[in-house]
C-alpha cells in the first residue's frame, strides 16, 4: 500500500463514521434543530465520499442544493414551529420501538442479500475512467443528449412542487382568515 | 481505484438507508420523519454513485442528480404540509393524525 492509498482510506473511514454517526444523531436527537444540524454534517461527509468516487459535480451539487438550499428551508420551518419533538429513546422500549428496530434490521438483511446476490461477484474490478468522468462536462452532455426527457421532467416536477408549496401556504392563510 | 472497494460504499449506503428507515418508523415528529427520509434518499444516492464509478458510466450520477431534485420537491411539499398542519393548530405527531384512518 502506498501513501496515497492509505490517505484515501483514512479519509474514507473518517467520512464514513461521520456519516453514520450524524445519521444516528438525526434519528436520536429530540430537538429538531439539532437533528437538522446533524443532517448537514451527514450531507457534507457524503459529499466527501462522492469526491472519493470521482463524482465531483454531484459532490458540489450536494453541498449547494442539499446542505445549502434544502437545509436552510428546514431550519426556517423549524425556527417557525419551534418547540420540541418526541424523545425517541426515553423510557423503556415500547412494542412500537421493538417492531421498528426489528423491521429496520430485516430491511438491512434484505438489502445485503439482494445486492450481494445480484452484484457480489462483479464488484471487485472497477472500470477505468478518464479525467472527464464525473465533471460538469460529462454530466451536462449526458443530461442534454441521452437523458433530455428526464431533465425536462425534473424541471416540471420542481415547478409543480413550487406551485404546490405556494397553494398549501395560501390555502391555510385563507382558512385562518375565515376563522377570525 | 485508490482506497476502499465499491463494496464498502455499498455497505455504507445500505447502513444509511436502514438508519433513515429506522428514523421514519420510530419518530413521531413529522419534521424528523422528513429529515430521516433525506437520509434514506442519500443512502440510495451513495449506492447509485458507487455503481456509476464501478461501471465507469455517468448514468448513475445523472440519476443521483434527478433524485436530488425530487428530494427538493418532496421537502417543499412536506414542509408546506407541516406548516399548514401547525397553522390549523393540529398536533405535530404522526400517530395522532388519524382523520383518514379507514
Amino acid at each position: 500500500m502506498d501513501v496515497g492509498n492509505v490517505l484515501v482510506w483514512v479519509v474514507w473511514v473518517l467520512a464514513a463514521f461521520g456519516c453514520l454517526g450524524s445519521g444516528v444523531a438525526v434519528v436520536s436527537f429530540s430537538n429538531p434543530f439539532y437533528s437538522a444540524l446533524a443532517l448537514i454534517g451527514n450531507l457534507s461527509s457524503l459529499a466527501v465520499l462522492y469526491l472519493l468516487l470521482s463524482a465531483e459535480f454531484v459532490a458540489a451539487a450536494q453541498v449547494l442544493v442539499y446542505a445549502g438550499a434544502v437545509m436552510v428551508m428546514f431550519l426556517f420551518v423549524i425556527a417557525y414551529l419551534g418547540g420540541r419533538a418526541d424523545a425517541p429513546w426515553a423510557g423503556g422500549p415500547t412494542w412500537q420501538q421493538v417492531a421498528a428496530v426489528s423491521a429496520a434490521a430485516a430491511l438491512l438483511v434484505e438489502v445485503v442479500i439482494a445486492v450481494g446476490l445480484k452484484a457480489g461477484g462483479r464488484l471487485s474490478d472497477e472500470a477505468s475512467i478518464d479525467a472527464f468522468f464525473g465533471g460538469p462536462h460529462q454530466i451536462g452532455t449526458l443530461f442534454l443528449t441521452n437523458y433530455l426527457l428526464a431533465f425536462e421532467i425534473t424541471s416540471i416536477v420542481l415547478l409543480v412542487a413550487a406551485v404546490g408549496g405556494v397553494i398549501l401556504g395560501a390555502h391555510s392563510r385563507r382558512l385562518e382568515g375565515a376563522r377570525r | 481505484m485508490l482506497g476502499p472497494d465499491v463494496t464498502w460504499y455499498l455497505v455504507l449506503s445500505s447502513l444509511l438507508f436502514v438508519i433513515g428507515a429506522l428514523g421514519v418508523l420510530i419518530r413521531r415528529s413529522p419534521l424528523i420523519v422528513l429529515l430521516s427520509l433525506e437520509i434514506m434518499l442519500n443512502g440510495c444516492n451513495l449506492a447509485l454513485i458507487a455503481f456509476a464509478r464501478d461501471q465507469g458510466e455517468g448514468a448513475g450520477q445523472v440519476f443521483a442528480l434527478a433524485v436530488m431534485a425530487v428530494a427538493a420537491a418532496e421537502v417543499v411539499v412536506g414542509l408546506g404540509l407541516i406548516v399548514a398542519m401547525a397553522r390549523r393548530r393540529l398536533d405535530l405527531d404522526v400517530d395522532r393524525m388519524t382523520t383518514l384512518r379507514g
